[in-house]
């Protein structure tokens, strides 16, 4: 009985093994891969090597890629580099002159305002933006990981239905959630204590992400079986099984949900501001729009900076993490 | 001693007695309660912030409400919402947008990935300066670009078209050009994550295909016709309904922008809807704000039915 029962599951993961998107070790997703890629520089794309050797190709490949690189420096990185220059200009010269670099100096002043306490304290915010995506990633990260592990390990008599419902959500365009979740924040039953101006009101909601539990479900599904019999025969139990087998293994897709959670949060403004009306309590994100109209152009400006330093550092550290769960995103998706 | 070996045999015996008919004791020896305690989080968080209040939002709808008494008023709220005169525009400016997103933005990301994939070398760099502007807040980025769409002759693209004698433009403030230039920028916050989607998609195109046509003469062109575009198919048509789904629920943009105006220019269906539910200092009306956010449902899922029906045949060829 035993062994049909493992033979089973070999199968199930076996078939959603063939369409998997993802293994671990594979350092970018290869979506409806069909065969083996060939590996190492050898590998060939539209460009054959014959073609690479005629003059017209090379000018042209040449060529494209000089216009790639100045349309993306241009494109992604201008308004940034407009944004940095704008951080240390003297609000005078940057609303006659915006484009020229620094026509009377550069000065530190905006960047000294935005984050003095007395004005707009920046610092503030951002501690707060920090507080708010540990807390969610927290909740995201225990959601996704048991939920996940539950539904394809441990395999209950509900894991089916649950899974369902879990990919209904997927679907399901996030705006209607939001009166119900902000009644329920403002006048919750049971509890009758408005959640309000409360960090757990931004935490909890975000745990129910179902794309997380959905790649956190897929990659344990790609697990070898074989390991979970072999920790079970040498006596390790499901909550064992969970931290000493299955989570050491899964560090690429709990990097991926991690970067994604706290850069989501990061970028979260709509209900954040919905139930963080303190502003002593509010994001940079909330904030920024809140002090727009009364802040000084540059001192705005240098705000906005510093309010995208941290992602930014954030993606270049982790770029490998956020590049293939984008790729991951298009693939769960479809 | 001895008496806890007594019950320890005695539960065993019950349970194998028992196993057929399952009951809590054997559920739980085999392993049930640990399996729920796992469940528990994702059962608790999605139960009460995702399951419930989606039973909740088709209660609401069919409700009036100030958040103390509840009175039902049957379908009352979409009357509501459909005789609203800002109902057409909102819903035609939503269509507008997303036109217009998809004329800009569709195109540019699957361009970028073939050139991208093409290029071995510093294809790292271009996958990490086309996916910046995804990470950047994008309420900096709104606040950002509505700084470069100032409408005087200083404002930065003012400045920048000056340079060949065009504009100055008044971009937000002009009812035709608010729109087109809350696509444009909602394109630059996006475009970098379709980017990445085609460009993985492209590393799992088979490589031997390439090889055989180049050894049957094919050109560049051709490759491009009928080998990368054929593989990127499917990717091509998700990508494509992704971007549908989420520019019907474009809200940032017109929010932080223009706030729907000119003259309800750039009032999309989302703002609508927010503005039902917390534009008013009064309180809300929470009963249209969930019936007009359960149209945008109903259409967007019957919508992608249609069309995953529709490209079903195609997709798999």
């Amino acid at each position: 009985m035993i062994t049909s029962r493992i033979r089973r599951r070999r199968k199930s993961s076996e078939r959603v093994g063939s369409e998997s998107l993802m293994l671990p070790g594979h350092r970018m997703p290869r979506i409806r891969r069909r065969r083996k890629p060939v590996a190492g520089a050898t590998t060939q794309g539209l460009i054959s090597s014959s073609d690479w050797n005629r003059p017209s190709v090379k000018w042209g490949v040449g060529a494209v890629h000089a216009l790639l690189l100045v349309g993306l420096v241009v494109i992604g990185l201008g308004p940034l580099l407009w944004l940095a220059k704008a951080t240390i200009t003297p609000t005078q010269d940057i609303i006659s002159n915006p484009m020229a670099i620094f026509p009377h100096g550069a000065t530190w002043n905006n960047v000294r305002e935005a984050w003095s306490p007395q004005s707009v304290h920046v610092g503030l915010y951002i501690w707060n933006t920090v507080v708010i995506c540990f807390g969610s990633w927290l909740v995201q990260l225990t959601v996704a990981t048991t939920g996940g592990y539950a539904l394809s390990v441990l395999r209950p008599k509900y894991a089916r239905v649950v899974t369902g419902m879990l990919l209904m959500t997927l679907f399901l365009p996030a705006v209607v959630l939001l009166v119900p979740l902000y009644i329920m924040v403002v006048n919750p039953p049971l509890i009758h204590h408005s959640f309000i101006n409360s960090y757990w009101a931004v935490w909890l909601p975000a745990g129910a992400s179902s794309f997380n539990v959905i790649i956190m479900k897929r990659f344990f599904d790609n697990l070898p079986r074989e390991l979970f019999e072999a920790a079970r025969i040498d006596g390790a139990g499901p909550v064992r099984l969970f931290f000493s087998v299955v989570l050491p293994m899964s560090k690429p897709i709990l990097g991926v949900v991690s970067v994604f959670a706290v850069i989501a949060e990061w970028k979260n403004f709509l209900w954040p501001f919905l139930v963080l009306q303190d502003a002593s309590k509010q994001p940079i994100s909330v904030r920024l729009p809140a002090i727009a109209g009364q802040t000084e152009l540059g001192v705005l400006l240098a705000a906005m900076f510093i309010a995208c330093i941290v992602p930014i550092v954030g993606f270049l550290f982790f770029q490998r993490s956020f590049l293939r769960g984008s790729g991951l995103g298009g693939a769960i998706k479809g | 001693m001895n008496t806890v070996d007594l019950t320890a045999s005695e539960t065993r015996r019950v349970g194998v007695r028992h196993r057929r008919h399952h009951t809590p004791v054997t559920w739980v020896r085999g392993g049930g309660l640990t399996t729920l305690l796992f469940a528990l989080p994702l059962l608790l968080i999605f139960g009460v912030f995702s399951w419930y209040p989606m039973v909740r939002t088709v209660i609401i709808s069919i409700q009036k409400t100030n958040l103390i008494t509840y009175t039902w008023v049957g379908l009352d709220n979409f009357r509501t919402v459909i005789h609203d005169p800002l109902f057409p525009i909102a819903v035609k400016n939503t269509a507008y947008f997303a036109l217009l997103a998809l004329i800009f933005g569709y195109p540019v990301p699957l361009v970028a990935g073939v050139l991208m994939s093409e290029l071995r070398r510093l294809r790292g760099l271009y996958a990490v300066l086309a996916y910046l502007p995804v990470v950047i807040p994008p309420v900096v980025a709104v606040l950002l670009w509505k700084t470069f769409y100032d409408g005087s002759s200083t404002g930065v693209f003012n400045t920048i078209l000056g340079w060949v004698h065009l504009g100055p433009y008044y971009w937000l403030s002009s009812q035709q050009m608010a729109m087109p230039a809350l696509v444009l920028e909602s394109t630059w916050a996006n475009a970098g994550a379709t980017v990445i989607i085609y460009l993985a998609a492209l590393i799992g195109v088979n490589s031997e295909l390439y090889e055989a046509a180049s050894v049957d003469g094919a050109s560049l062109w051709r490759k491009v016709w009928h080998i990368t575009m054929p593989q990127l198919r499917g990717v091509m048509l998700v990508t494509l309904i992704l971007q549908l789904i989420g520019t019907a629920q474009v809200f940032l943009e017109p929010y932080l922008f223009t706030g729907g105006g000119p003259n309800y220019k750039t009032l999309t269906v989302l703002l609508l809807i927010f503005n039902y539910a917390f534009g008013n200092s009064l309180g809300g009306d929470y009963g249209s704000a969930t019936a007009l956010s359960l149209m945008l449902a109903g259409f967007l899922a019957v919508f992608s039915l249609v069309y995953l029906r529709a490209t079903r045949s195609w997709s798999t060829e």
